[in-house]
């Protein structure tokens, strides 16, 4: 494929480029010790340096800024959801009576860069009441099941809420250009 | 006038847990009761996460130890990221493998494009000998 | 509060119950796979609900663990089950009479 173009990197590069990864693992690993001593932070940063320089990933290209009111207001909108979407659910599973009818729609996102494609598919498995079966990455499709599209509202209203989602998580994370190009600049007007 | 805090915690905490329980409840019938995998696992996801998310802020609330609240938080952040990816797998390869039932959907876009893709593929295949293997991924919406 | 947690842990074991259920008459692996994800996420619960009565922190590490085993194993089932070739499975499917007539057969 194409799309996975291993360079080989040096262990300088990975260290100059992912620091910040060493630093969130050595936060787990204290995390896990669950106190906060010099032992435990040099041992998470010592161990988040190993997994850094020996087990290397490939490198996401990410051009976008972080927007911290965005990307808050795309939390609470999560949390929301999240509440919504589980009682639905179990809604659907307790109700006597009529089985719920699925159905698999396609929704083809704006940016299919990979690290937004990743967020949305993410959110939108756990929030409006659809789970994403396959992706494709090189034309942006996100293919996601619905528990009971009536109950929905149509696929019309699957596609207008996913494509909701992909709005907020780019208007959190991509650059203006980004937005200019998915067709998101700063109108206010648009539903957020 | 001084608040109980510790009794306002428990009772809050209370709460989480029960509803976290019922959520837990909730996933286990519709286990049960949905018709075919991919319903299934919309049991196993949504209810489920949130349902250990409240039954683990319950637990927050009723022990109060700073270590234990970062290792709550590392559990749940654990499940919120690994929930929809050990989903996500599961229904691939349920679909991939035939293990859903087609006639159930009442709305199958991904059977339909893939067909389109295959025939696609077929009417190239059929032009040009030598087309190549690779399915083409501009399939027409 | 004791009525609290019983009708939480009376929940948890019919959740957990299902579960079981699901696992051994689901007619793929897949099925399992769900349904035994389901069964550890609900045991994580139980555990959780000992923790909360009791007060005690001593037995957290095992959520942190059980939470982090049950997606790699649904993860592990879901790869093996994915491996056959995608159009030989999109073709040969097993027809879901066969479970049936095995069990009789047992």
């Amino acid at each position: 494929m194409s799309l996975h173009v291993r360079r080989r990197t040096t262990w300088r590069e990975r260290l100059r480029h992912q620091w910040s990864a060493i630093l969130w693992l050595a936060l787990v690993w204290v995390l896990l010790w669950g106190s906060v001593t010099w032992g435990n932070v040099l041992a998470g940063l010592l161990l988040g340096l190993l997994v850094v320089v020996l087990l290397p990933l490939p490198q996401l290209p990410f051009h976008g800024h972080v927007r911290p009111l965005r990307l808050l207001a795309l939390f609470v909108r999560f949390g929301l959801d999240l509440f919504l979407a589980s009682f639905q659910v179990a809604w659907q599973a307790l109700r006597p009576g009529r089985q719920p009818r699925g159905a698999v729609v396609g929704v083809r996102l704006r940016n299919p860069s990979d690290i937004y494609l990743t967020v949305t598919a993410e959110l939108s498995s756990l929030v409006p009441g659809s789970l994403v079966v396959e992706v494709h990455r090189l034309t942006g499709m996100l293919y996601l099941h619905v528990l009971d599209l009536e109950a929905y509202g149509g696929v019309d209203k699957v596609r207008a809420d996913v494509l909701a989602l992909e709005a907020r998580v780019l208007r959190a994370l991509a650059s203006d250009a980004e937005l200019e190009a998915a067709g998101l600049a700063t109108r206010r007007g648009v539903p957020a | 006038m001084t608040v109980d805090w510790i009794g306002v915690a428990d009772v809050v905490a209370a709460i989480c847990m029960l509803l976290g329980a019922f959520l837990a409840f909730a996933a286990g019938i519709g286990i049960v009761r949905f018709p075919d995998l991919l319903a299934r696992m919309h049991a196993a996801t949504k209810p489920q996460v949130l349902g250990l998310i409240l039954m683990l802020v319950g637990v927050g609330l009723r022990v109060h130890v700073w270590s234990v609240v970062g290792m709550l938080v590392l559990v749940v952040v654990f499940q919120l990221l690994t929930a929809p990816v050990g989903a996500h797998m599961v229904g691939r390869a349920g679909f991939r493998t035939g293990k859903v039932v087609h006639e159930d959907l009442v709305v199958d876009d991904l059977t339909a494009d893939q067909e389109a893709a295959l025939a696609e593929e077929d009417a190239a295949e059929a032009a040009e000998e030598d087309e190549g293997r690779e399915p083409s991924s501009d399939a027409p919406r | 509060m004791t009525v609290v947690f019983v009708i939480t842990i009376a929940l948890l074991t019919v959740a957990a119950g299902c579960a079981i259920y699901r696992a051994e008459r689901g007619p793929s692996m897949l099925d399992r796979t769900v349904a035994l994800d389901v069964f550890t996420t609900t045991i994580v619960g139980a555990i959780a609900l000992e923790a909360a009565y009791s007060r005690r922190a001593t037995t957290i590490p095992i959520l942190v663990v059980m939470s982090m085993v049950a997606f790699v194993g649904s993860v592990t089932v879901a790869r093996f089950a994915a491996a056959e070739r995608e159009e030989e499975g999109l073709i040969e499917l097993p027809p879901p009479v066969d479970d049936r007539t095995e069990e009789a057969e047992r």
